[in-house]
This record gives C-alpha cells, sequence and structure tokens, in this order.
C-alpha cells in the first residue's frame, strides 16, 4: 500500500425525486399539517376569546367554584365571578370512574375476543363493539338517565352502606340522584368499546412463538395470557385507557342529561352533585351574553389543555413502561 | 477474504462414506438407565391443513433414551410431525390429525386427556430461541413451574440442575437476575432448553434448534443433547446432515413428492449414511438431491 493516502473529506450524497413524487409529498405533508393547523388554530382561538376572562379573574378562574353573572336593565355585565373548580373536579371525578369501571371490562372482553371465542361469535362480537363506538353519545345519556339510573343508584346506595367509612363514598345530605358515579357508569359504557379495541389489537400482536413456548411449557390459556400476553400488552393497555380517560373528560352531552350540575366542589361520589367543563358550557352557552361567551371560551381553553396533558402523559407512561415484557 | 485450498476442501466435502465415518465414530454407547418412561410409539400418523394433506402414515417408535434425527427436503412434514407428538399442532386454525401418540402406552389424543399434562412429559425447542423478555434469566428456567402450576422443594438446586445439564450454569451463574433478551442467541437457546428440562420431561422434541446459531454455538447444543440423551429420549429435525450424523442414533428420512409427506426409510444413523436402503435416501445424503 502506498504511503502517501490523502483521506479525503466525506461527499454529499443528494438524490433529485421525479415530480410524481414531489407532489405525492406534498399532498401528504399538507394532509399531516393540517391537522396540527387545525388544532393550533382551535387553541389560539380558544385563548383569544377567553383572555378578556382569564385576565380579569386570574388564578381564581381554576380555584373557585362560583359562576355568576349579574347585569343591568340594557344587559351591561354590572358583576361576574367565574370559577371552573367544581367542573374541574367533577371531569375529572367522573373520568376516573368511568375508567375503573371500563377498563377491567375491556381488557377482560378483549382477552375473551382473542383467546377464547369461536371465530364466527368474535365476528358478529367484534362488529357490535365497534358499532357501540360509533352510538350517537345523547342516546346513551337518555338511556343511562331513564333506565341506568335507578339500577346504579341501588348500587350507589349499597357501596354507601358498606363502605360509606371512605371519606370518597360519603353521602351528606343523603341525595344519591343524578351523582358522578352514575355520570361515569355512562361515561364506562361509552368508552368500553374504544378500549376494548385498542386492548384488543394490542393482545393480538402478541408474539407466537412466545405463546407456543408457554403452551410448550404445559400452560393453560389463563397461565399462558399471563406470562406472556398480559406483559406484552401492558403498556398499549394503558394507553387505551387514557385515551379512554380522555374520552370520557371531554363528553358533554350524556353527562349533561345525567349529572345534577352543581357549582360546589364535590369529592363524594355518590352525592348527587357535580358537573363537569363540557356539560358546563352546554349549560350555559345558549343564554350567555358576550362576555360571558368569553368564560365558556376560557373553560374551553382548560379543558383542551387538560385533554392534552393527560394525552402526553399517555404517551409518556406508554413510552416508559413499553420497553419491558417486548 | 483469503481462503486456503484446505479450508474450502473442508467446508464442501459432504461425501456419504465421510458421514457415514461420522456417524460410526460416535462411541457406542449402552443401553441407558436412567431414561423415563417406556417411549414414544407413533401410530399411523395423518396431518391436514383444511383440506391439504401433509403428512400421510408415519409409523415411528422412539425408544426411551434414544436420539432420533428427522431429516428430508423443506416442505415434507418433519416439524408438522413432532408437532403432533405433544398436541401443538392443534394450535394452528384448520389442523387436524388422525392416528395415534403412544406415550407409555397410552393415546395423548384419548378423550379425555389433559393436554398441559401431554405437554410436560413432551417438552419442545423451537427453531428460534423464544425466551421471555419480561422475566430474568433465573425466571425464564423455572418459568414452566409457574406456567403449569407445579411445586419444587429446592428452586435454586433446579435451576442450577437444569442450567448445568444445558451447558449454561458457567455463563450465566453470575447474572441469573438479568433479562433472558441479553443473553447471545446461542445462550438464548441453551436457556429454553433449561427451560424445558425443569419440567423434567420424558422426551424432548427439537425443532431444527440450531438453525439460526453459529457453528460454535451449534457444536455446544450437540454436546448438551449427547449429555441429555442418557435421562431422555430425544427427537431433532435438523436440515443439517453433519448434525443428524453426530448426534443421533437412528435417523428416519421424510420426503414429500408434490403429495402429503411420507417417512421413506429409518434405521440406525450409520446405516442410513453408509448404505440407506432407498433410492432416494440416498440421493438425499449424499446431496444429490434436495
Amino acid at each position: 500500500m502506498s504511503t502517501s493516502t490523502v483521506i479525503p473529506s466525506p461527499r454529499e450524497i443528494s438524490t433529485e425525486p421525479r415530480r410524481s413524487d414531489k407532489v405525492f409529498r406534498g399532498v401528504v405533508s399538507a394532509g399531516g399539517f393540517s391537522s396540527l393547523a387545525i388544532l393550533g388554530l382551535i387553541a389560539i382561538f380558544l385563548a383569544y376569546r377567553g383572555f378578556e376572562v382569564l385576565k380579569e379573574e386570574g388564578l381564581g378562574f381554576i380555584i373557585n367554584a362560583e359562576w355568576t353573572i349579574t347585569q343591568d336593565e340594557s344587559a351591561n355585565v354590572v358583576e361576574s365571578d367565574f370559577g371552573l373548580a367544581a367542573m374541574l373536579v367533577g371531569t375529572i371525578l367522573c373520568a376516573l370512574v368511568a375508567v375503573v369501571i371500563a377498563v377491567p371490562i375491556s381488557v377482560f372482553s378483549a382477552l375473551y375476543l382473542n383467546f377464547y371465542a369461536p371465530n364466527w361469535l368474535k365476528k358478529i362480537l367484534v362488529a357490535v363493539i365497534d358499532m357501540m363506538a360509533a352510538f350517537p353519545s345523547i342516546l346513551f345519556g337518555i338511556w343511562g338517565f331513564l333506565v341506568l339510573m335507578p339500577s346504579v343508584e341501588y348500587w350507589g346506595k349499597l357501596i354507601n352502606k358498606w363502605l360509606g367509612w371512605i371519606p370518597l363514598f360519603e353521602v351528606k345530605p343523603y341525595f344519591l340522584s343524578r351523582s358522578p358515579f352514575v355520570a361515569g357508569v355512562v361515561l364506562a359504557i361509552m368508552i368500553i368499546p374504544i378500549v376494548t379495541s385498542i386492548a384488543r389489537e394490542i393482545f393480538a400482536q402478541a408474539p407466537l412463538d412466545r405463546i407456543q413456548a408457554a403452551f410448550a411449557l404445559g400452560a393453560t390459556r389463563w397461565a399462558m395470557i399471563k406470562a406472556v400476553v398480559i406483559p406484552h400488552g401492558r403498556s398499549g393497555v394503558v394507553g387505551g385507557a387514557m385515551l379512554g380517560l380522555g374520552r370520557a373528560m371531554g363528553e358533554t352531552v350524556a353527562v349533561y342529561t345525567v349529572l345534577n350540575i352543581v357549582f360546589q366542589i364535590n369529592w363524594h361520589v355518590l352525592l348527587g352533585a357535580g358537573g363537569n367543563v363540557a356539560s358546563l358550557i352546554i349549560l350555559k352557552f345558549g343564554e350567555a351574553n358576550l362576555y360571558e361567551i368569553k368564560g365558556l371560551m376560557a373553560a374551553g381553553l382548560v379543558l383542551f389543555l387538560l385533554t392534552l396533558a393527560v394525552n402526553f402523559l399517555a404517551d409518556f407512561i406508554v413510552k416508559r413502561t413499553g420497553k419491558s415484557g417486548r | 477474504m483469503i481462503q486456503t485450498p484446505e479450508s474450502e476442501k473442508t467446508m464442501s466435502s459432504t461425501t456419504p462414506s465421510s458421514l457415514a465415518s461420522v456417524a460410526s465414530a460416535k462411541a457406542e454407547r449402552s443401553a441407558p438407565t436412567s431414561a423415563q418412561g417406556t417411549g414414544l410409539e407413533a401410530r399411523g400418523i395423518h396431518a391436514w391443513f383444511g383440506k391439504n394433506h401433509v403428512l400421510s402414515n408415519i409409523n415411528l417408535d422412539f425408544a426411551a433414551g434414544s436420539v432420533t434425527a428427522l431429516i428430508g427436503p423443506s416442505g415434507c412434514g418433519k416439524s408438522t410431525f413432532i408437532r403432533t407428538l405433544n398436541r401443538m399442532h392443534e394450535f394452528i386454525p384448520g389442523a387436524a390429525m388422525a392416528g395415534e401418540v403412544l406415550l407409555d402406552g397410552k393415546d395423548v389424543y384419548a378423550p379425555g386427556v389433559d393436554v398441559t399434562k401431554i405437554r410436560l412429559q413432551v417438552g419442545m425447542v423451537f427453531q428460534k430461541p423464544n425466551p421471555f423478555p419480561s422475566m430474568t434469566i433465573g425466571e425464564n428456567v423455572l418459568s414452566g413451574l409457574k406456567l403449569a402450576q407445579l411445586k419444587v422443594h429446592n428452586k435454586d438446586e433446579l435451576l442450577e440442575s437444569c442450567l448445568v445439564r444445558a451447558g449454561l450454569w458457567n455463563e450465566v451463574k453470575d447474572r441469573l437476575d438479568a433479562h433472558g433478551g441479553s443473553l447471545s442467541g446461542g445462550q438464548q437457546q441453551r436457556l429454553c432448553i433449561a427451560r424445558a428440562l425443569a419440567v423434567s420431561p420424558e422426551v424432548l422434541l427439537m425443532d431444527e434448534p440450531c438453525s439460526a446459531l453459529d457453528p460454535g454455538s451449534t457444536l455446544r447444543i450437540e454436546e448438551t443433547i449427547r449429555e441429555l440423551s442418557d435421562s431422555m429420549t430425544i427427537i431433532i429435525v435438523t436440515h443439517n446432515m453433519q448434525q443428524a450424523a453426530r448426534v443421533s442414533d437412528y435417523t428416519a428420512f421424510f420426503l414429500s413428492d408434490g403429495g402429503p409427506g411420507e417417512m421413506i426409510e429409518v434405521a440406525t444413523t450409520s446405516e442410513i449414511f453408509s448404505k440407506p436402503k432407498d433410492q432416494r435416501t440416498e440421493n438425499y445424503v449424499t446431496g444429490r438431491f434436495g
């Protein structure tokens, strides 16, 4: 080998894409950026419209529970006090009840569909569950109000009787109708389809070679599921639950139908008082004047940010737990 | 790359005489004494995937403590056949079978048989190493006990003996708490062998256990097979003739001529590689076909 080898600097490598490639790239990027643009514009719109109220109320907008507005005869705002605390607590409470009820049911039905159901039944059930996801929420609300509420109240009474010593299940005064618990049950039924289909897809991806390894070691079906499928699907199920949580927090009509909306912070799940941010907006929007609408936009912005935070948290949890079990 | 003519020659010389000498050079083993059970017998096995008839009338006996190699070109039904032996065949949707598999004289397909017990008695090692990634090395070895809900008195002793028998103990004894996925491919495969041993099967099925491994790991696993054959019956599917010649006592040749796979011939390994009865077997083992 010669002694005078000159080490060259790396070459610049470039390709000239064809025109069809460029066009396609443009179309696809437009699609990708449009959703980002729409989301951004909504956030800007909410912030712009709600800014006046947010500035006026400051931190009180999140801490205070009252929502009052007084006008004189010529419809000028005399006094206003906007606070979201009760609605935020209600939002979180209803959504948590929904997730606590929906996730176990969804996980079990996903396991049943993937590993136990005969093929013909599986097809029918998957179709039914997908249909449930597309069901209008007002119908869930009405059904929940007319059919579900009486029996859920009965369960509420039982929980209060046996677990009433836990502060969360305390009911004082004794009023169980239209409680966050009832709303949570209705929401649970609404989010079961989406959590089930996510769990089903994740479980279906459990690696076949490990499933075979477990069976070849004399595992029963349930032992195999515990050793292979659940460790593999855990993070996906957490992600699905978070998505369900986000949906439950944003749900409007169904909650508005069943919940007794009261502007008072209430942590007691079974007590018939609560509300959520979305149902506040629908309750007040019809008769609101211009200034109150700004307040409602600010409330919308808070809900938007809360949902965004939950989704980021979900993403974080999925990424962090995703490494084990795969 | 530089290659001497000598090394090239040894790489490619798979003449029948060399394989026969490998097969006969194995130390003749005395009849094994510690093997459990009375062996495994396959009687008139047929297999289908849907309407596709893939395996026709296989009759094969596996004596307790023997090593039997199943050889033949791809798609001739060797893997399907061993999967009928521990009832893993029925996992594939549309799979069907006919015939009997007698384990210690009892049909494993008889009504009322607990299939999980069958799989405890007839263990299996797969082509691709498949340790459980969420478990540590130690947990992987003992996973069979947990999966089948078996109780053992001394777990540590069992863990060590399984890893020793699988030839992995010295490499992992200081990191039993590490995850199974942190091992190399060959180590993972030996971990899977250790895992299969922990439930003390009578029969061990190996479906091309070395096909994804380098020559060094392959040799290590072949040693393991020789050591294990004193205490259990081993059935190994392999595409590697050298391997069949090195490890097995008996060899069965499978072939499919477009239709369902059939067993052409079974004999002692040295016979198959030195004077096979069937012309097709000779063609295959000499590399003139397949």
